[in-house]
């Protein structure tokens, strides 16, 4: 088996996360909100997992909202607060995932202005022009904690600190960042923040809204009132506890996993350096295990695809965009040449990376870039 | 009798997963634990191939094009996608009226209440006194500017078979969309998509023992149907439903419906067979009622108000079965049945019904001894009711002036 440096996309489950979830998936077990026994022990399961959410967030267990996955959380949290408020203004940072992007441009469509804040070379938001930005009525702002691609970091208690003085309420999504680093829902005084399982060792099919409950807020899912009416549906008992485990394993195991993985990248970059890479957003603070890079006259698809045959799993962009060949929105927002960017690969480790698996990486990287060159010098 | 208790007769509010289904399920939690959004690896296309094959596994048991199935977190959000996109969608060019029927699901109500809040006016149709349309009366429903109606196919509470292909062919007739949510149906009664004239259909796999999380949306090619996505972000599922696809589950209902198919036809005359069984035994007791027609009723839901016993006392005293005593996203609320009462039931009635669903692990002794539990226990809580006392002696409870406090 190949193998995986590509966490950010979906990482693989702990085995410890599992056994956690099997009861649910092949013993008996009723629907959380049937009233008999079954029933309500699916619900005390459901219930443990929104403590152990809340736990490695920050948050109270009331203010866990669970969705189907971080894209829903978003959208709740963007389709969600603005239905409960007269149209003004949305600001988001430029590099937001589309989960973000997308629903905030829906709103344009029901009659709000949508604002883009720049990011500076590093990838790191432009503090004045986001001051600029909320001098404007602007009801909501939302500024990711990690992104997904460069794992460049945002200051988010600046943000929101400012965001409040122009009472605008601040929304983050910290899929990306759970797990990795810590994330502090009350500390950083933020009103909502989205949460993802899979990538961090939990199931596909489960995430986390958290919110200020003093909020008001338009649920997405209309039905049967799960979740206190913001999200109709039966709950994905399985998955929500395979969610619950996977933040418990992810606090206690926090500082051990980033500094390995900060390891491992730490050698990654500097192998990286000597064969000439250009690492975006190196010279800020980052998710200790992304590194996002590229070479100078190499195609960045053309070189992740070779790696995938010698049996490296990494990325060219972000997975949700991996259909498109446009270079990575970020890098342009960035002010990365069009050229350098589309040589884009992206390397994220996960807790059971291995320092051999770097080192054969590079030997193999190193391979290819020559051949690759050799291929390019034929061709001219 | 030794049968393990609590006996599951809960199969309408959810299901277990199947073995097989487990079984499947599992490795796409280890090994192949892919994003299938993911193009430059292997991981992603073993991922991306088992969801491909889960969607004609799913398309295949309704007789749909595999294209036609867009997965979502299960049936609640299908209806929100159908309801919501299809009237936002199709408001502009048919108009901003809705159909749809008191029993529906909350799931398909609520969204219509939604829309009604959005500037949409609505009709929801009271079904006759044995949970079934009227087709005359959902005829004369439809306006000029119908823009949807939504029917379910199977009803949640009572069982109960809606017509689909003449209520759809009434709809087409008025250049109405026709949505149906077939949550409770599937793997229960044959679902045909090239004959039906069907626009949109729901479909959950924790009712077909599949797992939780995880449901479906048909939308028809031919003619094309169009939606406003509801969820947006990375453009999966062609930009009906963004977010990434949960692989494992996906791979499981695709499973579960596979199974479905080859097995439906044994197992609901089996379970119909104890479904009747039990029918015949609650039946001797005095003053039961069946609530929604027998015949046009899938095999394995029995819905039945006992009357002169009071509903939560009913449930505290067979809590060795594990029943609903109204639909079970409805059933924190102590408010009556809003499905019995749109057939005209009373409150008491309505409060003291039990929804049996029988199901792929019910056995024989388990039905067995349900019906002398229920025997047993009316008897009783009957024997500390006055009412039951006063209907015993011949006095007519409807001519009785109550007393107000």
């Amino acid at each position: 088996m190949s193998v995986y440096f590509d966490h950010n996309a979906t990482s693989p489950m702990d085995s410890r996360v599992l056994e956690a979830m099997l009861p649910f998936l092949q013993q008996p077990h009723g629907n959380p909100t049937s009233r008999h026994g079954l029933g309500r022990q699916a619900r005390a399961a459901i219930e443990q997992a929104r403590e152990q959410v809340a736990a490695i967030a920050g948050a109270h267990p009331s203010q866990v909202v669970f969705t189907s996955g971080g894209t829903e959380a978003d959208n709740l949290a963007v389709q969600g607060m603005c239905a409960a408020l007269a149209p003004t203004r949305i600001a988001v940072s430029v590099i937001e995932h589309p989960a973000v992007m997308k629903p905030a441009q829906a709103m344009q469509r029901r009659g709000w202005s949508l604002t883009k804040v720049p990011v500076d070379a590093n990838g790191q938001l432009d503090m004045q022009a986001l001051e600029q930005t909320l001098r404007q009525p602007t009801a909501l702002l939302s500024v990711m904690v990690a992104n997904n691609e460069t794992g460049v970091l945002q200051d988010i208690a600046a943000v929101t600190r400012l965001a409040r003085r122009h009472n605008t309420l601040v929304h983050t999504d910290a899929v990306q960042a759970l797990g990795k680093i810590e994330v502090d829902f009350t500390g950083q005084g933020l009103h909502a923040m989205s949460l993802s399982a899979h990538k961090i060792g939990g199931p596909q099919g489960a995430g986390a809204l958290i919110l200020d409950k003093s909020l008001d807020i338009q649920p997405l899912l209309h039905g049967g009132g799960q979740e206190k009416g913001l999200r109709s549906g039966t709950e994905n008992v399985a998955a929500i506890v395979g969610f619950g485990q996977a933040c418990e394993l992810a606090q206690q195991e926090l500082a051990e996993r980033s500094a390995n993985m900060l390891a491992l990248r730490e050698v990654l970059e500097a192998g990286l350096h000597r064969l000439g890479a250009t690492v975006f957003g190196e010279r800020v603070e980052r998710l200790p295990n992304t590194s996002f890079f590229a070479f100078e006259g190499i195609d960045g698809e053309t070189l992740v695809m070779a790696l995938d045959r010698q049996g490296y799993a990494v990325a060219s962009g972000s997975a949700c965009s991996s259909d498109s060949t446009d270079p990575s929105p970020v890098l342009m927002a960035m002010g990365v040449a069009p050229d350098l960017a589309l040589g884009a690969a992206r390397v994220s480790f996960g807790p059971g990376n291995r320092i051999e698996q770097v080192s054969g990486f590079l030997q193999t990287l190193e391979n290819e870039l020559l051949r690759m060159k050799r291929m390019a010098a034929i061709a001219v | 009798m030794s049968v393990r208790k609590p006996i599951y007769l809960d199969y309408s509010a959810t299901t277990p997963v199947d073995q097989r289904v487990a079984d499947k399920m599992i490795p796409y939690l280890t090994e192949h634990f892919g994003n299938p959004a993911s193009r430059s690896h292997v991981f992603g296309w073993v991922a991306e191939k088992a969801v491909e094959n889960a969607r004609e596994q799913v398309a295949a048991l309704v007789n749909a094009d595999p294209k036609e199935i867009v997965w979502t977190s299960g049936a609640t959000e299908s209806n929100n996608l159908a309801i919501k996109g299809a009237a936002n969608f199709y408001a502009g060019s048919k108009g901003k009226h809705i159909v749809t029927v008191t029993t529906e699901h909350k799931a398909v109500i609520d969204p219509v209440r939604e829309l009604e809040r959005q500037g949409f006016d609505a009709t929801y149709l009271d079904p006759e006194p044995n949970g079934l349309v009227d087709l005359e009366k959902f005829k004369a429903a439809l306006r000029p500017d119908t823009v949807l109606a939504s029917v379910m196919l199977v009803n949640n509470e009572i069982g109960v078979i809606q017509d689909i292909e003449a209520l759809g062919n009434l709809c087409r007739a008025n250049g109405t969309m026709f949505h149906v949510d077939a949550a409770q149906a599937t793997g229960k009664v044959d679902i045909d998509l090239e004959k039906l004239p069907v626009d949109l259909m729901s479909f959950s796999a924790h009712k077909t023992y599949g797992p939780k999380g995880i449901g479906a949306l048909y939308v028809r090619r031919k003619p094309r149907v169009r939606l406003e996505a509801q969820m947006h972000g990375g453009g999966h599922e062609r930009g009906f439903r963004s977010g990434t696809l949960p692989t494992h589950q996906i791979v499981g209902m695709g499973e579960a419906f596979h199974i479905a198919k080859e097995e439906m036809t044994l197992e609901n005359a089996r379970i119909k067979r104890l479904r009747d069984k039990l029918w015949a035994g609650l039946s001797e007791i005095e003053e039961v009622y069946l609530n929604g027609d027998l015949k046009q009723r899938v095999p394995h839901n029995l819905n039945v108000s006992f009357n002169f016993v009071e509903g939560e006392s009913l449930i505290m005293a067979v809590k060795d079965i594990a029943v609903s005593s109204g639909s079970a996203c409805t059933s924190a609320s102590l408010e009556p049945s809003y499905v019995l009462r749109a057939l005209g039931r009373s409150d008491e009635l309505a409060h003291s019904s039990i929804r049996f669903s029988i199901g792929r692990y019910t056995t024989e002794e388990e039905i067995d001894y349900t019906i002398v539990l229920l025997k047993a226990k009316i008897g009783k809580l009957r024997e500390l009711s006055p009412l039951w006392e006063m209907y015993q002696d011949g006095i007519d409870l409807n001519s009785v002036e109550w007393a107000t406090h």
